[in-house]
């Protein structure tokens, strides 16, 4: 009896101990993330503005979806469900992150495939390799600007002395072109961030399986298909969903490098643009909330999807 | 204790006394373009001889819409980071309840001013800003090639259209690829917003809201000033106009590479510079009309000095208002940057005749400016010029004719209104 009331108090006084230590870092996480989160669902229940904030009063969900009557028996839905800009927002967001995300895993494991190969120089290029990646975006953007501009820009210069175009492109402000400038921008980019991630997925792989396939003389691509692949996969995921949590809020590379039109608005500019331009606080909270939500759903979706080992259990 | 309280107070009052006849440190934000910085910099060197006071410049983007989600955000927040704003004369309504009331405090030199100037800037009998500078743009265009062409300056839009397309055709013909005939700011920004409400107030169309409130913009006139404008692109313009600012269509005009271009008056001073290839061969007159009898419209620009409520140097930063808009700085501005002054003395002073030619000649067009309905629509503008510069933008990259455009625009405009702006 004593002995299980000593026991019982050592591990009631180590969970203590547990709480006290995990403190810091519980109370940061609310005043940094949840707080923030918290109230701006709360504001997107409100009419708050900007200037009045204060003042902020609680009128339902109106910001997401309202009928008005005109009276004479006609009417019309309004609010953020019922906005065709918003709903162009969302399928811009998840067009440019699907894609921008598959070409950056693709080109990622070519980059970390041969980067994990010995040869002179690997340092170097290791090195050179990030520094798309370690360039503010706001820097690359507006550096990219300048060289896709159609007067002034040398891509069209190179593409016009190759003979590949007769005339110059107007990348950026051509609502068929812009989306393709933004893509080509961010993948130019984060790809370094990508075959970093793998590349941290391939030194994992004991190098014993290789000799042995190599001794079996099992021939190169079949090593990859089923060793290296299946290996690495678990590091792949995890870096997808990072760069998809990324490349769904895209923000700054949308705002720096095309006009504020349809054809490249996020839903992060949206909200931005409601926010502060436009002096729809409340509005804007309430796409900041569906924002979140659309993250939410799409990340759980994947990590279900691919059945991610997210807690190590299979380790 | 009761004499420790008195004797803290009496310290903390004289601390502040002490600090208030000091040197203060400001803060000024502007977003530059051309050369502003630089003169705005020399200026402030003066200021800093003078009184002993200094000033540190924060500078913004060139994107008026840019900076204004910027300055919103500071004075939300009712930071005291900055003392001084430039605000472009559009903001007043919008921004009047955080900044001083000038009134009182300039009520010595108030009647010096261009009146119209003065009347952007006061909301409900409150002063909001002192003007700086006026802009109202001018159409710049080639001496050396309508020369060459035996054109004529252009009177109407349809002309400017086909004289553009005359020398543009003539100079590719001659080997000259890089050559177009007219760019001008045709991103989807507030620049949009004033280019096109001109093309739709000199034909006749009228203006984005009427002066009471009333919308109106859904018309024939307006749709055929805005198809036309859809036209040029990728014709007399170059694609990427539709993602040009000030400086993207300067950029074309002054490395010689465009007919005509409508521009604010600070590409003047630039266009005539040094090393400007095309300072000895080109020249500016109002902008075009939409045919005979009908006057041309230019849009009423200007950048104007608000201190805010959140500074803690208020007084400071009046007497550094107050300076920047006396006669020398406004002269000095009117003949490096090119600026119409907001000073009406200026306009007659024989120097800046001589340096600026163009000045005293546009006395005239910056007093009946076309203001933007900033005053009309109160808090509401930035939505309804949004609105307004996305169905332009829309109509010139092809997406839907002018017609239907301006219909959703009435739909839009009439929905942001609701029972009253």
């Amino acid at each position: 009896m004593a002995k299980t009331d000593a026991r019982s108090r050592l591990s009631r006084s180590r969970t203590r101990s547990a709480w006290l230590f995990l403190a810091p870092m519980l109370v940061t996480l609310f005043v940094v993330a949840a707080w923030p989160l918290g109230r701006t669902i709360w504001f997107s229940f409100t009419d708050a503005s900007l200037d009045l904030m204060s003042q902020a009063r609680w009128v339902g969900i109106r910001n997401y979806l309202e009928y008005v009557d005109f009276g004479d028996g006609e009417g019309r839905y309004y609010g953020l469900l019922a906005d065709a800009r918003w709903w162009r927002s969302v399928w811009n967001t998840i067009l440019f992150a699907t894609v921008s995300v598959s070409f950056e895993t693709v080109f990622g494991l070519i980059i970390a495939l041969a980067l994990h190969k010995q040869f002179r120089g690997r340092a170097f290029v290791r090195a050179a390799v990030l520094i798309p990646w370690a360039i503010p975006t706001i820097v690359s953007a507006k550096m990219w600007a300048w060289m896709l501009h159609d007067q002034f820009g040398i891509i069209n210069d190179m593409f016009m002395s190759l003979g590949l175009i007769s005339q110059p492109i107007a990348w950026t402000a051509s609502p068929d072109t812009a989306m393709i400038a933004v893509l080509m921008v961010d993948i130019w980019k984060t790809t370094p961030f990508m075959a970093l991630l793998i590349l941290a997925g391939l030194q994992m792989v004991p190098g014993d399986i290789y000799e042995a396939a190599k001794l079996d003389g099992v021939p190169a691509w079949r090593v990859f298909r089923r060793v290296t692949l299946p290996l690495i996969m678990p590091a792949v995921l995890v870096a997808v969903v990072f760069r998809a949590l990324d490349a769904l809020r895209v923000f700054d590379i949308v705002y720096v490098l095309t006009p504020n039109t349809d054809a490249t608005r996020t839903m992060s500019v949206y909200a931005r643009e409601n926010l502060f331009d436009f002096d729809q606080f409340a509005y804007g909270s309430a796409a900041s909330t569906l924002l979140f939500l659309v993250i939410a759903l799409i990340t759980i979706t994947f990590i279900m999807a691919t059945r991610m080992d997210l807690e190590g259990k299979r380790a | 204790m009761k004499i420790l309280q008195k004797l803290m107070t009496g310290i903390a009052g004289a601390a502040v006394l002490a600090t208030g006849a000091m040197a203060a440190e400001l803060t000024i934000v502007h977003g530059s373009v051309g050369r502003d910085q630089e003169v705005l910099r020399a200026q402030l060197d003066k200021f800093e001889a003078e009184t002993d006071h200094t000033v540190t410049i924060v500078s913004m983007p060139e994107s008026t819409t840019d900076q204004f989600g910027q300055y919103r955000l500071w004075l939300s927040a009712q930071s005291s980071d900055i003392d001084v704003y430039r605000l472009d004369v559009i903001w007043a309504p919008q921004l009047a309840s955080h900044f001083v009331d000038l009134t009182p405090h300039v009520a010595d030199i108030v009647d010096d001013f261009v009146p119209a100037a003065i009347e952007s800037q006061t909301v409900d009998g409150k002063l909001v800003a002192l003007p700086m500078f006026l802009g109202a743009p001018a159409l710049y265009y080639r001496t050396d090639l309508l020369e060459k062409y035996g054109q004529e300056v252009p009177g109407t839009w349809a002309e400017l259209t086909e004289t553009a397309k005359v020398v543009m055709d003539g100079e590719r013909a001659e080997g000259n690829d890089g050559m177009w005939g007219f760019v001008f700011q045709g991103a989807a920004y507030e620049g949009l917003t004033c280019n096109a409400q001109e093309w739709i107030n000199s034909s006749g169309g009228g203006r984005i809201v009427e002066l009471d409130g009333s919308i109106a913009i859904n018309n024939p006139q307006a749709a055929a000033a805005i198809d036309l404008a859809a036209s040029w692109v990728g014709g007399i313009a170059p694609g990427g106009v539709l993602n040009y600012k000030e400086e993207d269509a300067r950029g074309v005009f002054q490395s010689g590479n465009a007919v005509f271009m409508r521009n604010w008056n600070y590409a003047y001073a630039l266009a005539a510079g040094e090393d400007s290839p095309v300072r000895e061969s080109f020249a500016v007159t109002t902008l075009p009309t939409g045919g005979e009898g009908m006057s041309s419209s230019a849009t009423l620009g200007g950048w104007h000095l608000g201190v805010s409520n959140y500074s803690e140097n208020q007084e400071a930063s009046i007497e550094l208002v107050r300076f920047l808009n006396n006669y020398d700085n406004q002269k000095e501005r009117a003949i490096v940057t090119s600026r119409p002054p907001t000073l009406n003395a200026v306009y007659e002073d024989p120097e800046v005749a001589e340096k600026q030619e163009f000045i005293p000649l546009w006395k005239p067009v910056v007093d009946n400016a076309l203001p933007r309905p900033s005053a009309a629509t109160l808090r509401k503008y930035n939505e309804v010029s949004a609105a307004f510069w996305t169905a332009v933008h829309n109509t010139m990259s092809g997406n839907g004719d002018a017609a239907t455009n301006l219909a959703q625009l009435e739909n839009e405009l009439g929905r942001l209104r609701g029972p009253r702006w």
